[in-house]
């Protein structure tokens, strides 16, 4: 149990996807103009990370791993280069089965999450959560801690990124700052901020 | 070559940066920046797979129906990202190691996308194709410039080369390690656009509220 949450602290602060990865930072710092939109992304991007982790890694180690396909009696064959095309296929689809479900039995949360969903397709922070599992070795469990601990991570650091620039609305910025130069400037501070967390051992 | 080609190629170098002003591919832009070597190689994957990428896209625009045609682009663009992989794993092993998991995020790099769906998606072939070298382009000069003011700073050298002897090595230049680390990314970039914005002033954004001045 104590490793799980050494790995959930490790994936949502010290190695936080957005703000030590630079993962995700397209969406970042587009949809971080108000606090109520970043928290349905956010909700969007823990749910999705939650699923497409641990079937990826079900498929990594099942189908294309190789001598994965032992049991089906094909030991000698290595699928691993076929790995990026059959992730994003995987999250692709994933999304769009979420969004039928949650329009089906949940429609107001699909109300609020709405344009949100298939921009999540293309975040490079659930691909980077697949590939850095993939590259990590990770067994089941510990991907489903490290799908969570991501996402939750990259969860708080648009709420708190939002939270910030709904505050700095008001502030006097430099012409040439206005807008996304001090978006990244605040971004840097933040990252800054996230860096004293790399000292937690357990 | 023709004006308005010649003005496909060269507009997303500085006018219409991808990074400065789409503010398309920032992730990799901030990851690969730290020396000067990985950026380079990265600007070169990133150049050939949008360039071909708009090329093949453009190709089969007319026959792909409008609703699968973001899966259609990914499966594009995932094969040649894939291509590229393997490409550097055999003639670059090291610095592909380096990269790590930022040569596949090249599928969901938005330049590539966002390209293939504002441009390619409208435009023939050759345009097209200059489209992705002009985008490619523009988003290496950024990178360019970020990666060599960290590695100069951060560790004094230059693709290896040093520049700035450092004091641990008996020089004169102590070196600023917060260069190296993921916060220096973001200033350096954000400094980065206050000063093409300040040359280019059409590209400055307007505040949201303006900050009334007290009538005395």
């Amino acid at each position: 149990m104590g490793a799980y949450l050494e790995l959930f602290v490790q994936a949502a602060f010290v190695e936080n996807l957005a703000l030590s990865f630079f993962l995700g930072m397209c969406t970042f710092l587009a949809v971080s103009k108000r606090v109520d939109t970043a928290i349905g992304l956010g909700i969007a991007v823990i749910v999705v990370q939650l699923i497409t982790v641990p079937v990826n890694h079900l498929l990594y180690v099942h189908v294309l791993r190789e001598g994965a396909l032992e049991w089906a009696g094909l030991g000698q064959l290595n699928l691993s280069f076929l790995g990026l095309v059959t992730y994003i296929g995987v999250i692709a689809a994933m999304v769009q089965i979420l969004e039928m479900t949650l329009d089906r039995y949940f429609p107001a949360l699909f109300q609020a999450l709405g344009i949100f969903l298939p921009l999540i397709t293309v975040n490079c922070a659930i691909l980077g959560g697949t590939l850095f599992m993939v590259e990590r070795n990770y067994t089941f469990g510990e991907s489903v801690v490290y799908g969570v601990g991501s996402g939750v991570g990259w969860a708080l650091a648009v709420i708190a990124l939002a939270g910030i620039r709904e505050k700095m609305r008001y502030s006097d910025v430099p012409e040439g700052l206005q807008g996304l130069g001090i978006t990244f400037i605040v971004v840097g501070l933040m990252s800054l901020g996230f860096m004293s967390f790399s000292g937690i051992q357990f | 070559m023709s004006g308005p080609r010649a003005r496909t190629l060269i507009e997303p170098i500085v006018d219409n940066n991808p990074i400065t002003l789409q503010i398309l591919g920032v992730c990799s832009a901030l990851a690969v920046t730290t020396s000067l070597l990985p950026a380079l190689i990265m600007c070169i994957a990133v150049i050939s797979v949008a360039a071909i990428a708009n090329s093949a896209i453009s190709a089969i625009r007319s026959v792909v129906p409008k609703n699968i045609r973001i899966i259609v682009q990914m499966t594009i663009i995932a094969s040649l990202v894939i291509v590229v992989d393997q490409v550097l794993k055999a003639y670059a092993f090291e610095t592909s190691k380096q990269l790590s998991v930022f040569v596949g995020l090249i599928i969901t790099n938005c330049i590539i996308l966002g390209r293939a769906e504002s441009f390619a998606m409208h435009n023939p072939v050759i345009p097209s194709f200059l489209d992705g070298v002009g985008n490619g382009i523009g988003y290496s000069l950024v990178l360019i410039i970020v990666a060599s003011t960290r590695e100069l700073f951060g560790a004094g050298t230059l693709l290896g080369f040093t520049i700035l002897p450092t004091v641990s090595d008996g020089g004169w230049y102590n070196p600023n390690g917060l260069m190296l680390l993921p916060p220096s990314a973001f200033f350096v970039i954000g400094l980065l656009i206050w000063a093409v914005r300040s040359w280019k002033r059409d590209q400055v954004e307007q505040p949201q509220f303006r900050i009334h001045e007290e009538q005395v």
